[in-house]
């Protein structure tokens, strides 16, 4: 009952306690980082992210003039002239298409670093502090979740000027609490590590365990609620700039469908007025979706092996068992 | 052997014909780094009434093995090559419907866990028909043999109705035992069975099995990383380092003239409460990468008495006597 | 209640000198359950006194629920006591530093957790690890005498080559390695006391004597006193001068470490001797104590002895009255109404 060995390809001689792979060690983020650029939503996502970034940017390149000019006969549809046709008020929409991308862009991602920054200040103190601290911030944050959001944001909107300042503050007063409640809840289950009492023993102060131990662990977690927060701010800008809360003469892609639906655009059935920026903004969300998701892949591991799975079972042209499959050929 | 090709749990232990007979298995997993060849090329028997212990660290293969033989193995595992014969039907070329009948009737497991095992939303009556029910037995004859089994592994039938949390430790462990015996298998793998608990309790679980094991009968194949414990227990003991059997002998011999390095390594790693003190060293280094396992023997980078010739060819296993077996090239045949 | 020191190896006939550099009195910690105002507590901790002298190794016995990780904890100062004194070098320092533990403390005791795996940061590597705490502590004044102190502390403990592995990350490092960061770690600072909470229960088989061979050194090179947790009293044997067995909160016996593993006088530590499998005395068919029975609750126990419910020669008074210290011999003491 002897066991068969068979040889193995020479490889050069090994210490037991060397690396196996690349002779720099790599950062934890660096190779998160890597691992998420690997992922095809990940890649899809900031492609069109870029594309309408890089839009927002050179607009005057790309469509030289003020958007906002009268430039041909209102609701002409698209032509060689005015490629997306124009508005109900006369005005190319390309161009405001656009132009648009820079309010709603900055808006989003303006709200989307402000409220993230504030949950993580609130979030974090909450989650660290424990006691007295802890259940002020979370009462404060828990009411702040309750309230209804669409009326509240209504309600402020209306009797402040209107204004991007406005709707930012607005946006960010509202779409704070939200991730609070999620860095708190990080914040707490981080707390207990037994690395971060190693910090304590160790004579470390407060705020540096906060930023130095603890935030570095919740990046993904602050990543992925940036860009929820983004997408939340985009979409929320368009409905209040719809809902005529928004300095109507400038243009984004949310005044742009306050002016279709006010110039009956359905009726005169001029769809290349609000059809273009409602695209746009769901594109937008659609990439700032993918890089979540791409990003919840990479930092769960279970969904990681199961990707895993499909493609050894691919692989082999095993069908999808429960039982653990044989297969008797020798690889390589 | 009975008409359903069930051995009777009265057969006569001097029946040297085998009731598990693993050759050559091999499972690998593979990984974005390549294959991991977990188990390279095991081979022992248990024979009925017998218990073999499976001694090893992580990264071993001795869990790989105990799942192999069961085929529970997830993808990206693969078996590669070898037969795993129970009672002389191959596990590794039945199809799905077979197996699921073959399983937990002919050969049941214990994890390392009981939490891992239990539900924790059903109550433990209700886990323990589940399975009866499954195969074919009446709910009716199912309840009744629950509380006999409870009765046995020793645990009050009133606390049928609990939930997992609402038993110690200890209790769930006894469960999941009475689980794994309700459909009466002939051989029960233990995969660290004891590990998560503390040592009195640890007794009292391994008290219970012995008891069980004479009532009833069944083989074990007992997988710890304790080599001490395996020494009370087990009639017979495999070492197993980087997916390889390394040595192979009856529990006392083995205790008494370990012959591998590795074997007297890892009996140099326990301290005892009793005898002499003196200073232990364990063994320098840690395992090896089984994508790129060492060349030759895999134990030679961390062998104290290595020789050239280890980290060239590896050794093939040598019967040293009856039944101990040593795969070293200290022992080779010249 | 008025406790001296329930440890005899105090009232020996030594001459007066230092005092030892650990004395535990009486402490107690007791963790409420639910929100706000609840009377149902954990009596995780029940009246523990005992000492470590210098260079000493006490190892502390019990298995899970006994308390010794929460003694351990309150030693560390991670959390606050409900009663009872610390006394660190004969200062009692929950008087002296009430809030918060001063630097000073945090410099001279320190702690190796379990898991080598939870207590280093993922995202930081090693020189980060081991750089904080000779910064915090002021050992070094620029960034290239950290790194030599870095490189200097691995090679101590055995991790070679010490600049390469000062720039990896925790996860490129074995169980064992991390174990050794982590005993590094504690050591950049000149502790004096070093509590170690079940450092090698987690790690393989074949590599935990080589850790506590470590410890063992460090303690004779540096003159580093250790508490030393364990569940398993052949380690507690192998490493501890003394060894003090824990049992549901309370400390129930204590000496040195030979008298306890030969001539155990508590029937719960009897129970544990003849629990553990010891190759090393010959097969047993069936032998020592079968005791039915779990670890009791520890929430609001009942009066009395907490191992009455499983002890066989359990008698009246135990139900009534906890024990209270009787000596055995001059080092060897044990709290068990049968002594009294």
């Amino acid at each position: 009952m002897s066991a068969k060995y068979e040889p193995l390809p020479t490889y050069p001689e090994r210490q037991p306690s060397q690396p196996t792979r690349r002779k720099r060690p790599i950062s934890t983020q660096l190779e998160f980082l890597r691992s998420l650029m690997s992922q095809p939503k990940a890649i899809l996502g900031l492609v069109i992210m870029a594309i309408f970034i890089i839009m927002a940017i050179a607009a005057p390149v790309i469509a030289p003039g003020d958007p906002g000019r009268f430039v041909a006969r209102a609701h002409q549809p698209p032509s060689a002239e005015h490629w997306l046709g124009t508005t109900g008020q006369g005005q190319d929409v390309f161009m405001q298409v656009v132009w648009g991308a820079r309010i709603s862009l900055f808006v989003g991602f303006t709200v989307g670093f402000l409220s993230t920054l504030l949950g993580l200040i609130i979030g974090m103190t909450a989650g660290y502090m424990h006691g007295v601290v802890d259940s002020v911030l979370n009462m404060f944050t828990n009411v702040f979740l309750l309230i209804p959001g669409l009326p509240l944001l209504i309600t402020l909107a209306s009797f402040l000027p209107p204004g991007i300042i406005t709707v930012i503050l607005v946006l960010t007063f509202t779409g704070w609490s939200w991730p609070a409640r999620v860095f708190r809840s990080q914040t707490l289950s981080l707390r207990e590590k037994d690395f971060v009492s190693a910090s304590v023993v160790s004579g470390e102060g407060s705020p540096f365990i906060i930023f130095s131990e603890i935030l570095p662990n919740m990046l993904s977690l602050v990543v992925s609620s940036f860009f929820g927060s983004v997408t939340y701010a985009i979409a929320a800008d368009a409905g209040l700039a719809f809902l005529g809360f928004e300095n109507v003469n400038s243009v984004s892609w949310g005044t742009m469908l306050f002016w279709a639906s006010n110039n009956s655009a359905l009726l005169q059935e001029a769809w290349w007025t609000f059809l273009p920026p409602g695209l746009c903004i769901a594109l937008v969300s659609f990439a700032t979706t993918m890089l979540i998701y791409a990003m919840d892949e990479v930092t769960n591991p279970r969904l990681r092996s199961e990707k895993e799975i499909i493609r050894v079972l691919k692989r082999f042209r095993i069908g999808s068992k429960r039982s653990t499959p044989v297969v008797r050929e020798p690889f390589k | 052997m009975a008409q359903n090709g069930r051995p009777r749990l009265s057969e006569n232990l001097s029946n040297s014909q085998s009731l598990l007979d693993i050759r050559d298995l091999k499972v690998v997993y593979l990984t974005a780094r390549g294959p991991v060849r977990a188990v390279d090329g095991v081979s022992f028997a248990i024979r009925p009434g017998e218990v073999v212990g499976l001694a090893g660290e992580s990264g071993s293969g001795k869990s790989t093995i105990a799942h192999a033989t069961l085929r529970i193995l997830h993808p990206p595992a693969l078996i590669t090559g070898g037969h795993v014969l129970f009672n002389n039907r191959d596990i590794l070329e039945m199809g799905e419907i077979e197996l699921e009948q073959f399983r937990w009737s002919n050969i049941a497991i214990v994890f390392q866990s009981a939490m891992n095992a239990l539900n924790p939303v059903m109550r433990v009556r209700d886990q323990l028909l589940d399975v009866m029910q499954y195969h074919g037995i009446p709910k009716a004859v199912a309840s009744e043999q629950a509380i006999a089994l409870f009765d046995l592994v020793g645990i009050d039938p009133q606390r049928l109705d609990a939930y997992p949390h609402q038993l110690s430790g200890g209790m769930r462990q006894r469960v999941v035992i009475a689980i794994a015996l309700a459909l009466k298998p002939s051989l029960l793998i233990l995969d660290e069975p004891t590990t998560a608990l503390d040592v009195v309790v640890q007794k009292d679980i391994l008290h219970q099995i012995s008891e069980l094991k004479e009532k009833l009968g069944f083989s074990i194949m007992f997988i710890t990383h304790d080599l001490s414990l395996l020494v009370e227990i087990s009639n017979r003991i495999a070492i197993m380092y980087a997916g390889e059997i390394v040595e192979k002998a009856p529990a006392r011999v083995l205790f008494d003239q370990p012959l591998h390095p590795y074997t007297l390594g890892l009996m140099n790693s326990f301290p005892s409460i009793s005898g002499d003190k003196h200073r232990l060293t364990g063994i320098p280094g840690s395992p090896p990468d089984l994508v790129n396992p060492p060349p030759g023997c895999r134990f030679h980078p961390r062998c104290a008495q290595a020789m050239p010739i280890c980290s060239q060819e590896a050794p093939v296993t040598r019967s040293m006597s009856d039944s101990h077996s040593v795969a070293c090239h200290l022992y080779a045949e010249v | 209640m008025t406790q001296t020191s329930s440890d005899p190896m105090l009232n020996t006939d030594q001459p007066a000198r230092k005092p030892p550099i650990l004395d535990v009195r009486g402490l107690t910690k007791y963790f409420p359950i639910g929100t706000f105002v609840s009377n149902r507590l954990v009596h995780a901790v029940e009246d523990v006194s005992f000492s470590v002298r210098r260079g000493q190794v006490v190892s502390l016995v019990g298995e899970s629920g006994s308390g010794k990780t929460t003694i351990i904890r309150l030693i560390a100062r991670l959390i606050p006591v409900t009663q009872g004194e610390i006394l660190f070098n004969g200062i009692d320092v929950l008087k002296s530093e009430p809030r918060q533990a001063s630097l000073d403390y945090r410099r001279k005791v320190q702690l190796i957790f379990q898991d080598p795996f939870a207590s280093l940061n993922v995202v930081h590597n090693i020189e980060h690890h081991l750089a904080r705490p000779l910064i915090i502590h002021k050992k070094a004044a620029n960034r290239s005498d950290i790194h030599d102190l870095v490189c200097n502390l691995l090679e101590t403990v055995g991790l070679n080559p010490a600049p390469e592995i000062a720039r990896r990350y925790p996860h490129q490092l074995s169980g064992g390695q991390r174990q050794r960061v982590a005993i590094a770690r504690a050591l950049a600072v000149d502790p004096e006391l070093i509590l170690a909470d079940e450092p090698i229960s987690m790690l393989d088989v074949s590599i935990r004597m080589d850790i506590l061979n470590l410890i063992d050194d460090l303690k004779a090179k540096n003159d580093i006193s250790y508490v030393y947790i364990t569940h398993d009293l052949a380690s507690a044997r192998y490493i501890g001068d003394k060894t003090m067995v824990m049992y549901a909160g309370h400390m129930v016996e204590g000496g040195p470490s030979e008298d306890i593993t030969r001539n155990a006088m508590h029937p719960y530590t009897q129970l544990l001797l003849s629990a553990v499998p010891d190759p090393h005395a010959g097969l047993r068919t069936d032998s020592g104590v079968t005791v039915r029975g779990e670890v009791p609750s520890l929430i609001n126990p009942p009066p009395g002895c907490p191992f009455a419910a499983r002890c066989s020669k359990v008698m009246a008074i135990c139900r009534q009255e906890i024990p209270g210290t009787s000596e055995i011999d001059s080092e060897h003491w044990v709290r068990c109404h049968l002594f009294v």
